[in-house]
């Protein structure tokens, strides 16, 4: 069975994994996917380029049991998490969530609960490069509301 | 007891290292936390009290009443920005 949750420096290819994630599952009838990029600012920088620092075997395992945890919410079929680490370059790509499920309601959400899971649970941390030097990015307040949405009160920023 | 301390981000840049072995008398991680502010210098800034620090204990988000055990990992970062 194919791996859920990938940490890799290698970019991904969005339809590929879609395919690989509902192939010979007829009860797929929803895939909802998000892919987040990286800008060209940030703050009102301008961003040259973004390192990007996991915590090698924690990282992993916490978005696996934010995967379990989708599972146990909402009715859905598969799920893929893909998150790069290393050197990033404005455009290109960062993370991908796909999931399916047999209606469009159930991936929707669970894609959504566990892009908000991620971003203030798994431990990631971007440093960016702008023309006033390296800064690491600050944790965002509304990242934590996001999840609180979701009846989760774990606080990040 | 032994303890193996790991830093990331801005605190492991801030203490110029990944990680280290500790050996410790704490009893808990905000135990282990105040012993190396205590020792002055790049961990008491980096680690200081009102500092927004994130901890993980054998590699699960922690709180830092949690207490220590024998050759436990514990973790110290700044909040989080994946995604």
């Amino acid at each position: 069975m194919q791996a859920r949750v990938s940490i890799q420096t290698a970019d991904f290819d969005l339809s590929q994994e879609v395919a690989a994630l509902r192939m010979h599952d007829g009860r797929v009838g929803a895939v909802c996917a998000f892919v987040g990029t990286v800008r060209d600012r940030s703050d009102g920088a301008c961003v040259s380029s973004m390192e990007l620092e996991h915590y090698p075997g924690m990282t992993e395992k916490a978005i696996d049991s934010m995967v379990d945890e989708a599972h146990r919410r909402f009715d859905i079929y598969a799920v893929r998490v893909i998150h790069r680490i290393g050197l990033l370059r404005p455009l290109d790509q960062i993370v991908m969530v796909a999931v399916t499920s047999a209606h469009r309601s159930e991936s929707f959400r669970a894609c959504e609960f566990l892009m908000d899971y991620l971003k203030t649970q798994a431990p990631f941390w971007k440093k960016e490069q702008t023309p006033d030097g390296a800064r690491w990015v600050d944790a965002r307040i509304g990242d934590d509301a996001a999840l609180a949405r979701w009846g989760i009160e774990q606080r990040n920023a | 007891m032994k303890v193996r301390v790991r830093y990331f981000a801005s605190i492991r840049e801030a203490v110029g290292q990944a990680g280290e072995s500790v050996e410790t008398a704490a009893a808990s991680v905000g135990s282990l936390r105040d012993e190396l502010i205590a020792r002055g210098g790049a961990h008491a800034e980096s680690l200081a009290r009102g500092k927004a620090v994130r901890v993980a204990l054998d590699q699960l988000m922690a709180d830092e009443s949690q207490p220590l055990r024998e050759d436990c990992e514990v973790a110290f970062f700044p909040p989080v920005t994946g995604g």
